[in-house]
């Protein structure tokens, strides 16, 4: 757990380069490599720009308008934030016990969140280069490609996301952006004519889900080399955890493991984040770099998201991804799996488990009820915590004697695997740079190493694989030797005039 | 035998005193409005209303009915002018949908889907009005006025408390409430006050009801607000 190549030694001789605040938008990422006259690498860094404005000017607003107001945080899981801010404000209303209805709406919203958003970066954004290779042609390295040299599996990975679509309009709405979960409970339960309709296809979604897994497992098992090394780098691994250590994206205690698998906390309940975790602030980037304070700032640093739950979790409620599950985990050998590459294997498993709980929610009547909202006595604050996507989110709130917000802390699940996308890109670089000048594949290795975390900057750009990206190339006098960048559209242009 | 006027060629029967306004909705044809109330006098002050009487522009709200006038209201030119003044209205406020738990509900937003608007056209004013959250069980959110001044009448005339006024003048114009503070909480409004039921936008609001309604059972999912005009044959509801 090093941090070379953070920082280079003789940083007085390096020239800073500034970035525009204004010109950035989410969605850009931005590489810069710092070389010496013999073109060793010295520094390599990606900068991500975050969503941290929302934590101010959420401040004075109601708190029953917050999980519909910050959930514009993301177009591809507004329902992360939607929901971790309900859960969040469900403690300001001293509510800790939703009624069996509304803890199974809200379930039923994020498990299809869950199913539309892997689905969407499995199948849309890293399909293509997985099935393709990574240096393979640009042209057909996309979707569309997919789609005409695997039409089969194209179609089932755009209807499994229309299906988790559908089962958030029917929860909340709208696919996107709706309203389902209030304070203290949700709007509605299922009529029976919206359940029928999720029934008439699950089954469907499940087995399409249980070949997603077989085809993830086949690419890594059918290219180890690639697949166990790629851009990897060792770390610890944090999520939530259910009952038992079930697997849970929506509630559950803190669990955190070392790189060798041993427990550094379990059982801890995230109203107390910020006695277990921290948040450093470095001159180079707008992202936070949270770490867990008892290890420090070297040492604590982690990631989230699939490739830590499935490995940070004693089992998975359901038995067609629990027996998935076991088969990744015979494949890691009995140590935990710290590819990055592997992501895509359990995303995949966590999508056929989110299959199963979808399947049996729809046959719980709960789901069809009519006590929608619990009362409980006012608190000034409250912390929601879930399993989003791509990883832990963490919203935090203080709402006044007036109702209005006056504090809000957000760590997202991106801003969580901060240090980690670092450090595979690093490992990427390192490995695949030769020389001075930037070729369009390693352009894309970078890519492929960022895109296995499906960060957000990866997603909020709406646009299929063709993720904004620039890397810049300096000598050890700091002076840029080459620069190259591939805008929203896929075209390659020299700079996305960041920089400067 | 009520007299008639003609309105877009059709034949609107009125009673003696009745405006423009009042026969086209007892006949269910919807010109569009936002500070006329059928229960308060009418204020004249939106303009949205404005129609054209023999060719020359008028608001509907307040003209009197007469027999064999000509009137043009649902027309390009006339639909088109009443988008300008909505984008105003828009950009004037900080109207912020996405996150209003009045959309759905809100007039100023069902008349601009109704009347076609897709940008605000005009630059925002973004103006800093700081919500009035002092009172135990209602929000002021003057970032959405319209000045509409609905709920001022409905203070003044209904509930006899002279709650709300509209202060200053032209594009100062702005609403307050009747205490030294300036605090609704150190107002007499109540919850059941009609000033409190009647803002057409997201102004005045019950605290902590907010997206109560799911979206397909709110006001305007069903049907678009000229659907909801007083006396139309399919829906009665406004």
């Amino acid at each position: 757990m090093s941090f070379n190549l953070e920082t280079a030694e003789n940083p007085e001789k390096l020239r800073r380069v500034a970035i525009d605040p204004v010109s950035r938008v989410e969605g850009h990422g931005k590489v810069t490599i710092l070389l010496d006259d013999q073109n060793k690498v010295h520094q390599v860094r990606l900068h991500i720009v975050e969503f941290r404005g929302f934590e101010r000017f959420i401040q004075g607003r109601p708190y029953w308008e917050v999980p519909v107001m910050v959930q514009r945080l993301c177009g591809i899981c507004p329902v992360s934030h939607h929901l971790a801010a309900a859960k969040a404000l469900d403690r300001v209303l001293g509510v800790r016990k939703l009624t069996p209805t509304a803890e199974k709406m809200r379930r039923l919203m994020h498990y299809g969140q869950m199913l539309q958003s892997h689905a969407l970066h499995f199948f849309h954004l890293s399909s293509p280069d997985l099935l393709f290779g990574f240096d393979s042609d640009v042209a057909r390295r996309n979707i569309v490609g997919v789609a005409e040299k695997y039409p089969e599996t194209a179609r089932k990975g755009i209807l499994l996301r229309k299906f988790g679509q559908e089962v958030i309009r029917h929860t909340a709405g709208k696919r996107v952006h709706g309203t389902g979960a209030i304070p203290g409970g949700v709007n509605k339960a299922l009529t029976v004519a919206e359940r029928d309709e999720l029934l008439k296809d699950i089954y469907h979604i499940v087995a399409w889900s249980r070949e997603a897994v077989h085809l993830a497992r086949e690419l890594h098992t059918s290219n180890p080399a690639l697949y166990n090394s790629f851009g990897i780098f060792r770390s610890n691994m944090m999520s939530i955890v259910g009952n038992n250590g079930d697997l849970d994206f929506y509630h559950g205690n803190l669990r955190a493991r070392d790189d060798n698998g041993g427990i550094i906390f379990d059982g801890v309940d995230y109203q107390g984040y910020n006695n277990i975790l921290e948040e450093e602030v470095k001159s180079w980037s707008y992202m936070k770099f949270p770490y867990i304070k008892s290890l420090g700032k070297d040492q604590g640093w982690y990631k989230v998201g699939p490739l830590a739950r499935v490995q940070n979790c004693n089992q998975i409620p359901t038995p067609l991804a629990e027996a998935e599950r076991r088969e990744f985990v015979d494949y890691a050998g009995g140590t935990p799996m710290h590819a990055p590459l592997a992501f895509h294997w359990t995303r995949m498993i966590e999508v056929l488990h989110a299959a199963e709980v979808i399947k049996d929610l729809l046959h719980d009547d709960d789901i069809l009820g009519s006590e929608l909202m619990t009362e409980g006595v006012r608190q000034q604050e409250g912390v929601g915590v879930i399993e989003a996507p791509r990883g832990t989110l963490f919203h935090h709130y203080q709402v006044d004697e007036n109702d209005l917000i006056t504090m809000c802390n957000l760590i997202v699940s991106t801003t969580n695997n901060n240090q980690a996308m670092n450090e595979a890109v690093r490992h990427v670089a390192r490995r695949y740079l030769h020389g001075k000048e930037i070729t369009e594949g390693l352009l894309n290795h970078i890519e492929v190493a960022i895109r296995a975390f499906d960060p957000c900057l990866s997603c909020a750009t709406h646009a299929l694989g063709k993720m904004p990206l620039e890397v810049e190339l300096l000598d050890a006098e700091g002076l840029p030797l080459d620069r190259l960048a591939k805008n929203g559209d896929g075209r390659f242009c020299a700079s996305l005039g960041l920089a400067d | 035998m009520s007299d008639t006027f003609t309105l877009d060629g059709r034949e609107i029967p009125f009673e003696p005193g009745q405006t423009i306004m009042q026969a086209a909705l007892a006949a269910g044809v919807y010109i569009p409005r936002l500070c006329y109330h059928p229960e308060f006098k009418p204020h004249g002050s939106c303009k949205l209303c404005t129609v054209k009487v023999n060719g020359r522009h008028t608001a509907s709200c307040t003209y009197k009915a007469a027999p064999g006038l000509q009137v043009e209201s649902n027309t390009e030119e006339l639909n088109t002018e009443r988008r300008t003044l909505v984008q105003m209205l828009f950009v004037e406020g900080n109207h912020f949908c996405p996150s209003c738990e009045k959309s759905g509900d809100c007039q100023l937003q069902a008349t601009a889907y109704e009347l076609g608007m897709m940008s605000p056209h005009f630059d925002h004013f973004f103006p800093d009005r700081p919500v009035d959250a002092s009172h135990p069980d209602l929000l002021l959110e003057f970032n959405r006025c319209i000045l509409c001044s609905l709920c001022v009448r409905a203070s003044r005339d209904v509930d006899r408390k002279n709650v709300f006024a509209l202060a200053g003048r032209g594009i100062h114009s702005h609403l307050i409430v009747n205490a030294a503070s300036g605090r609704l909480a150190d107002t007499n409004v109540a919850l059941e006050d009609k000033a409190v039921q009647v803002c057409p936008v997201g102004v005045i609001l019950k605290k902590r009801r907010g997206f109560a309604v799911p979206i397909g059972q709110r006001t305007y999912d069903a049907a678009p607000i000229s659907g909801h005009v007083q006396g139309s044959a399919s829906l009665t509801e406004e």
